[in-house]
C-alpha cells in the first residue's frame, strides 16, 4: 500500500505517494528530480547520498522515504542561499580545488555543514574524523580537508 | 528493493506490542534500519510488516541515576549516546565502543540497542556492555522479562528475542568504586567499518588487587565471548603489565575465530590477545583514577 506523505525539502513542501520500501534517496532523485544527492554504494559506506535530516547527516540510501515524512530535509540544492550566491562551504570547495569528478561533493559539503554547525573551529583531526563517512576516489582528501578548514574561517 | 512490506510507525509502545503480536514471526522492528534494510535487500529476512519504533515517545531516553545506574532506551542513537555527558563521565568505555561503531551518518541513524539486537558477533557495543553487567529489558504482549546481556546472544544473527518481543531498554549498573573499563577494536579502515576484532574489559580493584575482572571478546566466535581462563589468571593479583600480557595470551588461546572478508583467523587470534592486554591496562588505569 502506498503512503501519502509530506516531504519538506529545503523549506519546500512536497506531497508524494510512495511505496514504503522506497528509500529517501530514490524519492528525492526520481520523484522530486533533486539529483544533487548521489547514490554510490547504496549500503551506507560511501556518504555520496548524505542529506541532513532534522539537522543531522544521514545516509539517504538507508533511510526509508516514509521515515523522513514531516522532517526537515536539507540537500545540496538547498545549501546555496540563492541562485546567484554559493554557500561559503561551496566557495571553499571550488577555491581549494576540492572537487574533481564531483560525485562525492554533495555528501562532503553536507557533512562539512554538519560539522561546522556544531564546531565552528575544528582541528584538522576533527575535520578528518567527522568526514570519515564520506569517501572520495579522486582528490586524495587533503584538498577537501583544506576546503573545510577554509570554509570554517570564511564562516567566522 | 525488490522485497515488499507494509510499514507501520506506531506512536505508543502498546501499539508496537499489538502489531508484534498480530504479525508474529512476519514482523521486523525497525530502529535505525542500518542493519535491517541491508538484510531485507539481501533477502536474509523477508518481513511482511516493518514496525518502525522511532516515533514512539520517550523510547530514546538516556538517563543516569547514582543508585540505578544507566538507562538506555530502545531508540537512543549511537551519536546521542556517545555524546551524553553522563555516559562520558561514568562510562567512558561505553562511549568509546559507540564511537567505534560505523561512521558519523550511521551513528546518526543507528541505535545502541539495534546493534545488540542485530546480534552480530562483531557488534561493537556488545563486549563492554556485557563486561559491565548490562541487562536487557524485554517486553511483549504477554509481559516482560529481564535478560542479562551475557545470556542474550545465541549465535550469529540470533538472540534470545523471539517473535512478539521487543527490547525496550538496556540498563547498566553504577560502576563500583575502584573499577574501570575499556573497549578497544581493530578494523580494516580504522574505525568506520565493522570491527575485525574487539575486546571489552571491566576490572575492579580492592586494596590494590584485582577483586573482579570480566573480559569479553568480539568477532572471535559465533557470539561475543567471555575469556574465563584469562579472567581466572587475574583474580586476586596485583595489576601489572606482565600479568596483563599473560591474560592476553590466555584470551587469545580461548578465542575461536574464523577467517572471513574482514580478517584471517590467525590474525584475529593474535590481535585479540594484544587488545585484551591493552584494554586491561587502560581499565586498570581508569580504576586507579589516573
Ligand atoms: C556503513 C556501515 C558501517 C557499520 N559499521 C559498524 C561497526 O563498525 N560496528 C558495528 O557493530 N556495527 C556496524 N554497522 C551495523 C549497524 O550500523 C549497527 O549494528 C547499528 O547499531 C544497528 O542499529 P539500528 O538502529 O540501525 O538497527 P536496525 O537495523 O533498525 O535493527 C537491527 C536488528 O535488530 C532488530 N531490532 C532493532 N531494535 C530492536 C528492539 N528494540 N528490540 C528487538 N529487536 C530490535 C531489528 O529488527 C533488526 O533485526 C554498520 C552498518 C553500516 C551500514
Ligand atoms: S550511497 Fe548511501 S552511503 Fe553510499
Ligand atoms: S571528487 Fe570524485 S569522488 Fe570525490
Amino acid at each position: 500500500m502506498k503512503h501519502v506523505i509530506e516531504l519538506k525539502v529545503n523549506g519546500d513542501s512536497y506531497q508524494v505517494a510512495v511505496d514504503p520500501w522506497r528509500t529517501l534517496n530514490e524519492v528525492l532523485r526520481e520523484d522530486l528530480n533533486l539529483t544533487g544527492t548521489k547514490l554510490g554504494c547504496g549500503t551506507g559506506d560511501c556518504g555520496a547520498c548524505t542529506v541532513l535530516l532534522d539537522g543531522r547527516t544521514v545516509s539517504s540510501c538507508l533511510t526509508l522515504a516514509v521515515e523522513a515524512a514531516g522532517k526537515d530535509i536539507r540537500t545540496v540544492e538547498g545549501l546555496a542561499p540563492s541562485g546567484e550566491e554559493l554557500h561559503p562551504i561551496q566557495e571553499a570547495f571550488i577555491e581549494e580545488g576540492a572537487i574533481q569528478c564531483g560525485f562525492c561533493t554533495a555528501g562532503m559539503e553536507l557533512s562539512a555543514k554538519y560539522l561546522l554547525d556544531r564546531n565552528p573551529a575544528p582541528t584538522e583531526r576533527e575535520i578528518r574524523a567527522s568526514m570519515s563517512g564520506n569517501l572520495c576516489r579522486c582528490t586524495g582528501y587533503d584538498k577537501i580537508v583544506a576546503a573545510v578548514d577554509a570554509a570554517a574561517r570564511k564562516m567566522k | 528493493m525488490i522485497v515488499r512490506f507494509e510499514y507501520f510507525a506506531p506512536k505508543s509502545l502498546d501499539e508496537v506490542l499489538r502489531l508484534l503480536d498480530e504479525y508474529g514471526p512476519d514482523a521486523c522492528l525497525l530502529a535505525g534500519g542500518t542493519d535491517l534494510l541491508l538484510k531485507i535487500r539481501a533477502g536474509a529476512v523477508t518481513p511482511t510488516a516493518v514496525i518502525a519504533i522511532k516515533a514512539v515517545k520517550g523510547l530514546d531516553l538516556i538517563s543516569f541515576d547514582t543508585t540505578k545506574g544507566l538507562f538506555i532506551g530502545a531508540t537512543a542513537l549511537l551519536s546521542d549516546f556517545a555524546g551524553h555527558p553522563a555516559v562520558t563521565k561514568h562510562y567512558p568505555a561505553l562511549r568509546d565502543a559507540a564511537l567505534a561503531t560505523a561512521n558519523v551518518q550511521v551513528r546518526n541513524m543507528g541505535t545502541v540497542i539495534g546493534n545488540l539486537c542485530n546480534a552480530s558477533p562483531c557488534a561493537d557495543n556488545a563486549p563492554t556492555l556485557i563486561a559491565m553487567g548490562g541487562t536487557a529489558v524485554v517486553e511483549s504482549r504477554n509481559g516482560g522479562r529481564c535478560v542479562p546481556l551475557e545470556d542474550f546472544f545465541k549465535g550469529p544473527g540470533q538472540s534470545v528475542i523471539g517473535p512478539g518481543e521487543i527490547v525496550t531498554s538496556v540498563t547498566v549498573p553504577v560502576p563500583p568504586k575502584g573499577s574501570g573499563a575499556s573497549y578497544l577494536s581493530l578494523s580494516q579502515r580504522s574505525r568506520v567499518d565493522m570491527s575485525a576484532v574487539g575486546a571489552g574489559v571491566f576490572v575492579r580493584l580492592e586494596s590494590s588487587r584485582i577483586a573482579q575482572a570480566s573480559i569479553v571478546m568480539g568477532s572471535v566466535g559465533p557470539v561475543p565471548m567471555r575469556a574465563s581462563k584469562a579472567e581466572a589468571i587475574l583474580a586476586g593479583k596485583r595489576p601489572s603489565a606482565a600479568l596483563f600480557a599473560r591474560a592476553g595470551e590466555a584470551a587469545a588461546k580461548e578465542s575461536k575465530p574464523i577467517s572471513d572478508v574482514r580478517a584471517s583467523a590467525s590474525y584475529r587470534r593474535q590481535a585479540v590477545g594484544v587488545l585484551v592486554e591493552r584494554a586491561l591496562g587502560e581499565a586498570a588505569a581508569r580504576a586507579k583514577g589516573d
